[in-house]
């Protein structure tokens, strides 16, 4: 029992040294039948418990039941190693001596088969997996020696898994598209407009899906608009600048069916309805037949339109 | 059965950090105070309650023993358990008939190492020990077990400062506030905080008790049970044995007017309200509890010295000191007391 005493330098009221009180080596104990018994099947990778005179399996074993005090019966039995989580609670930053070295659940854990429940550390990798009633089984170390640890924690039943879907396909924009793609490469949206009902579509395309009639009238639109709705996003997107981003329906100027597009240059909180907004364009140099061509919508400065 | 009071009882002026003072040198001033309010020198036993892990040191209570002036020889004993079982084994001690006073006290000073991980030294060693399981996280369990809600928690720690702030020998420790975990349910207020201190009591049977104290706080009943030890055998949402303790030390029959209750976290005072089937009307810890200040192995002798005070200073009539040791509440005394 070695004490490391160094005394600091000063006044005697700040004298003070560290002390350490340690077992070196650790402090050696017997097992007895009961305890040794599960400890050895614990290095086998079994979990066992031991039956009372009444019947219940004490888990883990005790030499005596601790209802009535008597001596318990020689009969082991194998249980879990699944078992239920009946109580937890959640340890955010693990002390030195913890199990684990992140954060983790303690347990009382029913294996099944048990009348009574093991503590345990539980690792489901997120505190919102932890519940009552959620299903554990050992995560075994490769190395055992007979001790408690060698279940380095438990670890939720598998309940679900990832299936990652990948499949890849070419595919061409079809004649509308592509007529407003075209024009998209040159800075300008093409719509249409339907003979019939007299709507302006933009993007252009080849029939009204109100009339049912083939479109053949073609209209140039202008770059400006008018938002009618929109919606922050707060998850990122492959085509967002950054979160929180908009995206907004845009009603060009002349056209009578919003295009939804991206609002930019302009703080999230203060885009609203009616707001008048311009597209921005990549460098002409740098455009292509692509919708990427519109970096995003930007207001224009002018008063907000009625809508 | 003879008839044995709570005669004196004094404690320090508690201290959240280590005032650089050795176990004899805190007990002393104590031990002064309450030979000098019960008029007596000398003792017929003498018992102590202390734990050695708590300094690091084996039979550090013994030079504790200095603060006593033991010798000639004197008859002492001592527990390593809360100094209220000191109290119990001077009461028993007592039953025999052949003296009449006791000296009781208790120390100890938390602040000179980690209490979370020397009370993992209590658990048992095969099963529980070696997993590092803390006290704060067993206590945690017990939390979640017993289906504590939060509001009420909160009211606990509450009302428990601010009554400590009231009690000179209390820690003046603000309103909760803040919704980090320690251990997820347990936020760091709901937790007794780290205290260093020590209390005495004197114990006085019959008429030797009449004539040193004007009001003797008369234990009318003291028991203590405990539960088993490894936490997934018993239900921690109840407290079996501090219900058995109760009805054994007659708690129910009469209405207790104060109830101190050795709450060292904030879900254990509900636990224990059902365990001593309180009624509302029962002013529950008025000296702050634990949760107001906690110097460990003296925490339980000063529930029965508080307890008894309201009684000797006519404030109360009928009081319950509740005392636990071990792990989630696993062993509890509770001793009732009138005037």
């Amino acid at each position: 029992m070695p004490s490391d005493a160094t005394t600091s330098p000063g006044s005697p009221e700040d004298l003070v040294a560290d002390h350490v009180l340690e077992f070196p080596g650790g402090y050696t104990r017997t097992t007895g039948p009961v305890i040794g018994r599960f400890l050895t099947e614990l290095r086998d990778g079994r979990i066992v418990g031991v039956r009372t005179a009444d019947g219940r399996t004490l888990v883990p074993p005790l030499e005596y039941d601790p209802q009535t005090g008597e001596a318990v019966t020689g009969e082991f039995t194998e249980v879990g190693p699944a078992g239920t989580v009946e109580s937890w609670s959640w340890v955010g930053e693990p002390r030195a001596g913890h199990p684990l070295d992140r954060p983790f659940a303690w347990a009382l854990i029913r294996l099944d088969g048990a009348d009574t429940s093991l503590v345990h550390a539980v690792d489901p990798g997120d505190a919102r997996a932890m519940r009552r009633g959620l299903r554990v089984r050992p995560r075994w170390k490769s190395s055992r020696s007979g001790h408690i640890t060698d279940i380095e924690s438990f670890v939720p039943e598998v309940t679900k898994i990832v299936s990652p879907v990948r499949m890849e396909y070419r595919v061409r924009p079809g004649r509308a598209l592509a007529r407003f793609l075209e024009g998209v490469a040159r800075g300008v949206f093409l719509g249409c407009r339907c003979g019939s009902c007299h709507k302006v579509y933009v993007p252009y395309r080849l029939s009204c899906p109100e009339c049912g009639v083939a479109i053949s009238e073609e209209v140039e639109l202008p770059d400006t608009g008018t938002i009618t709705t929109f919606a922050i996003n707060n998850l990122p997107d492959p085509r967002a600048p950054q979160v929180p981003f908009v995206s907004a329906y845009i009603l060009l100027d002349g056209s009578d069916i919003p295009m939804i597009a991206l609002v930019g240059d302009v703080p999230a909180h203060e885009v609203r309805q009616g707001m008048r907004v311009r597209a921005v364009w990549v460098p002409e140099e740098e455009r292509t037949a692509s919708m990427s061509n519109i970096k995003w919508f930007a207001p224009t400065g002018e008063p907000d339109a009625e809508l | 059965m003879r008839e044995i009071a709570v005669i004196a009882f004094a404690q320090t002026k508690h201290s959240a950090t280590d005032e650089g003072l050795t176990e004899p040198e805190l007990i002393l001033p104590v031990l002064d105070e309450v030979r000098e309010r019960s008029g007596l020198r000398t003792f017929g036993f003498t018992c102590s309650g202390s734990c050695d892990y708590l300094a690091g040191a084996p039979f550090s209570f013994v030079s504790a023993l200095d603060a006593l002036g033991a010798w000639p020889p004197i008859s002492e004993s001592h527990v390593e358990m809360d100094a209220a079982w000191a109290l119990y084994e001077a009461w028993v001690r007592l039953q025999h008939g052949d003296v009449d006073s006791a000296l009781v006290y208790g120390f100890g000073k938390s602040s000179q190492g980690d209490l979370r991980e020397i009370m993992t030294l209590q658990l048992d060693p095969y099963y529980l020990a070696p997993l590092g399981l803390d006290q704060v996280s067993f206590a945690a369990l017990q939390a979640t077990a017993s289906g504590a809600e939060r509001a009420e928690l909160d009211e606990i720690v509450r009302r428990s400062r601010a009554a400590g702030r009231d009690n000179p020998y209390a820690l003046d420790l603000p309103d909760p506030e803040g919704d980090a975990f320690e251990v997820e349910p347990l936020r760091p207020y709901d937790i007794a905080p780290v205290t260093d201190g020590a209390a005495a009591v004197v114990l006085a049977a019959g008429d030797l008790a009449r004539e040193l104290c004007e009001r003797p706080a008369w234990i009318r009943g003291i028991a203590h049970r405990i539960d088993p030890h490894y936490l997934g055998m018993r239900d921690l949402a109840r407290s079996a044995s501090a219900a058995e303790a109760a009805r054994a030390a007659g708690v129910g029959k009469g209405h207790v007017d104060v109830a101190e209750l050795h709450v060292q976290f904030s879900h254990e005072e509900p636990i224990l309200r059902r365990a001593l089937e309180l009624p509302d009307s029962t002013v529950v810890n008025p000296s702050g509890g634990p949760l107001a200040a906690n110097p460990v192995m003296a925490t339980g002798l000063i529930r029965i010295g508080e307890a008894a005070r309201r009684i000797t200073d006519g404030t109360a009539g009928r009081t319950v000191a509740h005392a636990t040791g071990g792990p989630c509440l696993q062993h509890n005394l509770v001793t009732v007391m009138e005037g």
